[in-house]
């Protein structure tokens, strides 16, 4: 059985992974106010102009976003399983769940470039590029700014965590993972997790408030 | 004396220090780094200064001019005051004070330093081939419209807050994670809770400065109209936003000099705080409050009274923790076997400047003169007294008092407390006029002024040279010293602090043996068992 090296500033194991955890978190703190100054912009904005972000609301895709929260919720719960797979060292089983999340994470972007390129045709382009029509309306210009700068930058985020979860999914398949070792696996988990957390905010800010 | 080389000469060559991961040897790395930024930085304020001899045009244009005061401010805050003492001296000091053999993720730190110099180098390249004239703080609408090019200075200022926050999670799971046995949060030294606080800062709040400068970089490169009104844009928006971040940053420069002072008083006082307690939580205090007072940059931007009022109040209470501090030294001082060498001339400096730039906090806090001292040389001179000559007194003051921990090497004093006498002097010299200058009426940044206030320009550009020589005089004894100073021992100064516990300099895990800690820091009056 493959175990984690113990560096030298560590006096044990147990320390080692707590650690590593912590520092994880601190990182997703630091993560989350990152989104958070885009966050504040959208709640300032949206004060600003309540009815053309109620009107521009209606101008996504219901459809598509619906369909994204699922695929994108149940890809969580499939890396959650792949851990529990892991932690009792079924190596290959918890390798595939992680490919089978990493092709979720691939849909999502799929879908969310259908949606993206439905947008452009209508001219729904953000900030000073907005040429759309049917809403000649400022607040709807800031809307979609808003909305491609923070899809785009949550599209951003689910691109690097397909990179972890590919290289997850390596290490899984080669046994790397077991009761005493899924540190590397449990940090990638809770980052994907926090891609998952992110966008279900996004959800309700984007598609469902009218 | 142990057989065991020291972490300077356990392997050599400069291929082992790029490829280190030893806390120490990216101490000695940040801090040969932040100095040249230093030293850059404060070759342009010379030069502004120098612009400024006369009412006219001394010797550059206006746009050079601009040029000028802006590099001054980039390198300055984000080159050298924000990372300066948490990257050089934390590094070095701050596992050491926790007994603790590295900090937690050692190749990390490493990263950060690589990433600091991707970030000088954008921001440098960006100033050579363009140079932004916005000033520091890159305001909308001008930043979005400004000829100049600001996309790489930003991007450069994201690349350096980068670097910032993963020395900040380091750090705060160094302090959770690696204190030696017995070592409780109220046993750690007054430097850790600082530079903790400090790092919580940088964490919470350099995302949101980044995420703001990409934004403006997006509007000026792609006029993509985020903050720009015609686009249903709000300027005011990204001042939120920015002084969201910037203020606290006014924390992430003067808590780690705090962070110094606490150490140096008590040595070089050889004396126990006089309330360990109350500095260290009114750290943690100044970093929360900290949080809640950006809205003072704004009083004349167009704000509602009730948040001018609120803004002002939360202002000022930050001014009661940092009073707490500075009486709490003070005290520690008071009766104390006082040792006059250079940190301790510069721990007086920095209470001198530190007092009168937290009163003269209270005054601009206070909505209504503010309105009359906005963007004047009261402010600038405000701030230069109180994070700059905050942090670059206790930068030295740092460096001097670690410089045998660092290199196992004494400089020497005599020339130290003259260059402490040039830096001080000249430091009142060249703010003292400006308080009255912007009392007078003279803004910030102008390139012209009425003659009748020459006299008090020329005062401080005179004022900008004597820095300028004590800085000069400092960088050359420090690197005469690191080759033909004498051998300083373990401990010259006779300090409890735990830092001294480890050999001077230390080997490459810090301790021979990993310390078992029994007392609290900074215990003078306690009987050796």
């Amino acid at each position: 059985m493959w175990e984690p090296t113990l560096r030298f500033q560590f006096e044990d194991r147990a320390k080692q992974a707590h650690a590593a955890r912590l520092g994880m978190w601190v990182f997703l703190v630091s993560e989350m106010l990152l989104f958070g100054a885009l966050f504040a912009l959208y709640a300032a904005y949206r004060t600003t102009y309540p009815a053309a972000f109620a009107g521009a609301t209606r101008l996504t895709d219901l459809t598509l976003g619906t369909a994204n929260t699922y695929v994108l919720v149940t890809s969580s719960l499939v890396v959650a399983l792949s851990l529990a797979a892991a932690r009792r060292a079924l190596g290959r089983l918890a390798g595939g769940l992680l490919a089978l999340a990493l092709a979720m994470g691939a849909l999502f972007l799929v879908l969310k470039g259908v949606e993206y390129s439905a947008h452009f045709r209508e001219g729904l382009y953000p900030g000073t590029y907005y040429r759309y029509a049917g809403m000649p309306d400022r607040g709807a210009q800031v809307f979609f700014s808003l909305y491609y700068l923070m899809t785009g930058l949550h599209a951003l985020h689910v691109l690097i965590g397909m990179i972890v979860l590919a290289w997850l999914a390596w290490l899984a398949l080669r046994g790397r993972f077991g009761p005493d070792g899924d540190t590397p696996l449990e940090l990638g988990a809770m980052y994907w997790h926090f891609v998952d957390i992110i966008w279900l905010f996004l959800w309700p800010m984007f598609y469902l408030i009218h | 004396m142990s057989a065991e080389p020291d972490y300077l000469h356990a392997t050599r060559g400069l291929g082992s220090w790029l490829t280190t991961t030893d806390h120490k040897r990216i101490g000695i790395l940040f801090l040969w780094t932040v100095s040249a930024a230093l030293l850059l930085g404060g070759v342009f304020a010379i030069l502004l200064r120098l612009e400024l001899l006369t009412p006219g045009r001394t010797f550059v244009d206006p746009m050079t001019y601009n040029r000028f005061f802006t590099l001054h401010g980039v390198i300055m805050v984000w080159m050298f005051m924000i990372p300066s003492i948490p990257t050089s001296f934390g590094n070095f000091m701050l596992p050491i004070m926790l007994g603790a053999k590295d900090v937690a993720f050692p190749r990390l730190n490493l990263a950060s330093w690589y990433v600091y110099l991707a970030g000088a180098a954008i921001v440098l390249t960006g100033m050579v081939l363009g140079g932004t004239d916005t000033g520091w703080t890159f305001y909308t609408p001008y930043s979005s419209k400004t000829p100049a090019d600001v996309a790489p200075v930003v991007l450069g200022v994201f690349v350096l807050g980068v670097s910032t926050i993963i020395t900040g999670i380091n750090f705060i799971v160094t302090t959770h994670t690696l204190r030696a046995r017995g070592m409780t949060w109220h046993r750690m030294p007054l430097f850790v809770w600082s530079i903790y606080a400090t790092s919580v800062i940088q964490v919470l709040a350099t995302p949101v400065l980044g995420m703001a400068l990409v934004l403006v970089a997006l509007d000026h490169a792609l006029a993509l109209g985020v903050f720009d009104p015609a686009a249903g844009g709000d300027p005011i928006l990204y001042q939120h936003v920015f002084w969201f971040y910037s203020h606290p940053a006014v924390y992430i420069m003067v808590l780690p000099a705090f962070a110094v002072i606490s150490e140096t008083v008590c040595a070089l006082s050889h004396k126990n705080p006089a309330s360990y307690r109350a500095i260290a939580y009114s750290s943690v205090g100044i970093a929360f409050v900290g949080f809640l007072t950006w809205g003072h940059h704004m009083f004349v931007s167009g704000m509602s009274a009730l948040d001018v009022g609120v803004f002002s109040v939360l202002s000022m209470l930050v001014a009661i923790f940092s009073a707490i501090k500075v009486f709490a030294w003070v005290g520690t001082m008071y009766r104390g076997s006082i040792a006059f060498r250079t940190p301790m001339a510069y721990v007086i400096a920095f209470l001198v400047l530190f007092g009168v730039g937290g009163m003269t906090g209270v005054a601009v806090a206070t909505a209504a003169l503010d309105v009359h001292w906005h963007d004047t040389y009261f402010i600038v001179a405000h701030f230069h007294f109180i994070m700059v000559g905050g942090t670059i007194t206790a930068f030295l003051a740092g460096l001097h008092y670690w410089f045998p921990k660092m290199f196992g090497r004494l400089y020497p004093e005599r020339w130290g407390l003259l260059a402490a006498a040039l830096v001080f002097g000249g430091f009142l010299l060249t703010f003292i006029p400006q308080f009255l200058l912007g009392n007078a009426g003279m803004p910030r940044r102008y390139y012209e002024y009425p003659e009748r206030y020459q006299a008090l320009h020329v005062l401080s550009t005179g004022g900008s040279w004597l820095i300028g020589v004590g800085l000069a005089v400092t960088v050359v004894y420090l690197v005469w010293a690191l080759r033909y100073g004498p051998p300083s021992g373990d401990n010259p100064w006779g300090s409890k602090g735990f830092e001294w516990l480890a050999p001077s300099p230390p080997p490459p895990h810090n301790f021979h043996e990993t310390p078992v800690i029994t007392h609290g820091p900074h215990e003078y009056f306690r009987p050796e068992a």
